[in-house]
């Protein structure tokens, strides 16, 4: 795409978690109703269910209603997405129910997410689910967390009561691998805060909701310090035009690549250099996360899928005894020294769980070290001996070279997500 | 330099990424063509992808039999320039071999008889990834769709029992019957096909742009005047200046009336719309959860 485009826009990926009664709903019916994100005709068909329902007011909550099932208990079932832009940035929200059983939904969430949205009751505080969604925020490694203190309405919009929770809030957070948190006093039924500043908080001097998602610094959220890239697969044109032509295409996981690198290629250990970074829009002199490219190598060396090319002078672990934090995703339980596919980055290979060094309390943070047994949405910490190495680095370090999944041969279902402790 | 992406670069990396996965990872997928501009933009993206190699895999264009003949023009001639293979699965030929009945009564339409034509051409070609240019921000239902969407034997979705997803770590494995539907464009907005198209300067059927048509008023949009419609009473033929923001089956495929004659003016008219694009598809109409209940059918 040409860079001069006009369309001078980042990309903001959030996350929002919540139980029935905190709002969550309401917060971003509110967020998209208030920055004009709403058709006539969605707006039109949610008048129509609020009247149904009895309601003198149109329930903003309504527009996030997906599923049948969802419509008729009430609850979110699974991760929906859901789009909007304001003339500053685009936002992909990706919103995950809040209910215990659904850990593995919030993990999904968080796992693309720059951005974590936190919703707390002025009136409760911190409570377990805030910690639970705040520890998963900290697992997931997202780099930004937003907490917002809702239903300031209902304390007549008490700075005490908001302080109170800020505080709170803070030192439950010193616990968690947290670096960026900010706070925002909001009533999403009032839409105070929200978009609009709120006339009943002047005591509050912070931007609203949507100014903080607006004006974040995402720049650095990528890793580009260290040069990672899993080839996906080889392109291999055999045209008269292109006869001899090898490309190794990918998606760059870290780094920032130029012609002329010189470069090393793992597992085989070849050394060579970057002799092109293809497109379709012709050779490109320099390249970095998360582009797509294509490049060409200046030796005839053997790589194929799997294989990743990396900076000769930085180089990532490679090792067939991974440890990592691993948040369970089935209704079967692991079996005792089964065998799974993991797959990392674009690498597969089979891999068995070794040891569960223990199990998370994820309400209390609490190390569980007396049960060991696994069951769905528990999160613990684990060894496991994989056939081939990978080659990784720490999920703190790089959320791509760092995070893995784990495939049941069986059933071929999605398992575990893996994210890989130094 | 700037090392950050800006959001159609994105977007646009993020779908390279997914088809690139597809490739490696089925040994027979296709890309589902309509010749709307959501499956002319995953065309699109699909060369990119594969660059300087063609692409990969055939288009498959499922023929509801009700086309504008400016989609087939336009479908014909693409296929040639890319030098692509072309598959069609014929909604007519199922209704001849009485695989499925024709709908009947006043808002009759043969969309919902799709999903079994592209089941059984999904069968008979042994495909087992489906690519198709779906959105989530399209309908609510989507809006729960994963970009590797599990299918079982019977090409059903089952939106409770979705595999997780988790980074960018797709898992298409699956067992012999079983498919997968990918969505590369799962991420991107109505707005953003549009100005993707507009910056990459990417050709689409001239229907896509204001022209003049003869058209019916119907279902609260202007249906367009072809051999497959029947006046009813009190309907009456008018010319209008129209364009079409999604396309579709010719009988249930409403236009609106624009001035917007250049991508520039439909990127503003898109920006200023206050109605969803699928707002004059009969077919989302029929009820609250009409798209749901195609979906787990096996529907696009």
């Amino acid at each position: 795409m040409s860079s001069n485009s006009y369309l001078d826009m980042e990309l903001l990926r959030f996350t929002t978690a919540g139980s029935v009664d905190d709002g969550k709903s309401t917060l971003i019916g509110r967020l998209l109703f208030d920055s004009k994100s709403i058709f006539e005709d969605q707006l039109e068909a949610v008048a129509k269910t609020s009247d149904r329902k009895g309601l003198d007011h149109v329930e903003l909550a309504l527009l996030t209603d997906g599923l049948r099932d969802e419509r008729e208990q009430g609850i979110t079932i699974d991760v929906a997405y859901r789009y909007f832009a304001t003339p500053k940035r685009k936002f992909i929200i990706a919103d995950t129910p809040g209910h215990i059983q659904y850990t593995r939904n919030m993990v999904t969430g968080a796992s693309t997410a720059n951005l974590a949205l936190i919703l707390v009751d002025v009136r409760n505080g911190v409570i377990e689910q805030t910690c639970r969604h705040s520890f998963i925020a900290s697992l997931l490694q997202i780099p930004h967390i937003v907490v917002c203190i809702n239903k300031m309405d209902l304390v007549d919009y008490s700075e005490e009561a908001y302080n109170k929770v800020v505080d709170e809030f803070k030192e439950f957070s010193a616990k968690l691998d947290v670096k960026d948190v900010r706070f925002v006093p909001i009533s999403a039924l009032h839409g105070d805060n929200v978009v609009n500043e709120s006339e009943h908080t002047p005591w509050y001097k912070g931007g609203t909701l949507l100014n903080t998602l607006e004006t974040i610094h995402i720049g650095s959220d990528h890793n580009h310090i260290d040069c990672r890239f899993p080839v996906q697969t080889v392109i291999r044109p055999h045209s008269d035009e292109y006869h001899d032509y090898r490309g190794y295409a990918g998606r760059i996981a870290g780094g920032i690549y130029k012609k002329g690198d010189e470069v090393t290629v793992l597992p085989s250990g070849f050394q060579t250099k970057i002799k092109s970074i293809d497109t379709l829009d012709g050779e490109i002199e320099e390249a970095f996360a998360p582009m797509s490219v294509t490049m060409t190598l200046e030796d005839d060396i053997d790589v194929s899928r799997g294989d990743m090319i990396v900076r000769t002078n930085n180089q990532p672990e490679v090792a067939q005894d991974v440890e990592f934090m691993m948040c369970w995703l089935n209704n079967n339980p692991p079996r005792d020294r089964a065998k799974y596919i993991v797959r990392h980055t674009s690498n597969e290979a089979r891999a068995m769980i070794k040891e569960v060094n223990y199990k998370m309390d994820i309400n209390t943070l609490h190390r569980i070290e007396d049960d060991k047994t696994l069951k769905m949405n528990d999160i613990a910490r684990v060894k496991i001996r994989t056939t081939n190495p990978l080659f990784f680095d720490s999920y703190r370090r790089n959320r791509m070279t760092g995070s893995l999944i784990l495939i049941d041969e069986a059933t071929n279902e999605t398992v575990a997500a893996g994210m890989i402790i130094d | 330099m700037n090392y950050n992406l800006k959001h159609l670069q994105e977007l646009e990396a993020e779908a390279i990424y997914v088809l690139r996965e597809v490739y490696a990872q089925f040994q027979n997928p296709v890309i589902l063509f309509s010749g709307g501009k959501d499956s002319i933009v995953v065309t699109h993206l699909a060369r990119k992808a594969f660059h300087p190699a063609k692409i990969p895999f055939p288009l498959m264009h499922i023929d509801t039999g009700h086309n504008f003949p400016e989609t087939i023009d336009f479908r014909d001639n693409l296929i040639d320039s890319i030098g692509a293979k072309l598959l069609v699965g014929s909604v007519q030929e199922s209704i001849n071999n009485g695989r499925v009945q024709e709908e009947k009564g006043i808002n009759a339409s043969r969309n919902a008889l799709q999903t079994t034509t592209l089941l059984d051409a999904i069968e008979g070609y042994n495909i087992d990834a489906a690519i198709g240019g779906a959105r989530r921000d399209e309908e609510k239902a989507r809006a729960k769709e994963r970009f590797f969407s599990h299918r079982d034997d019977f090409g059903q979705w089952d939106p409770k029992n979705q595999r997780p997803e988790l980074w960018n770590i797709f898992n298409g494995r699956h067992s012999m019957g079983e498919h997968f539907r990918v969505f590369p464009i799962s991420n991107w907005t109505e707005m953003d096909v549009w100005q993707y198209i507009l910056a990459e300067n990417i050709a689409i059927p001239s229907l896509y742009i204001a022209h003049q048509r003869d058209v019916i008023w119907r279902n609260n949009t202007w249906i367009p005047v072809s051999e497959h419609i029947e006046l009813r009473e009190g309907e009456k033929v008018e010319n209008k200046q129209i364009r079409f923001r999604t396309l579709g089956d010719i009988t249930i495929t409403g236009g609106i009336e624009s001035d917007a004659d250049t991508l520039e003016k439909i990127v503003e008219e898109v920006a200023a719309a206050r109605q969803t694009e699928r707002g004059n598809r009969a077919d989302d109409k029929r009820s609250e959860t009409s798209m749901e209940d195609r979906k787990r059918q096996g529907y696009f």
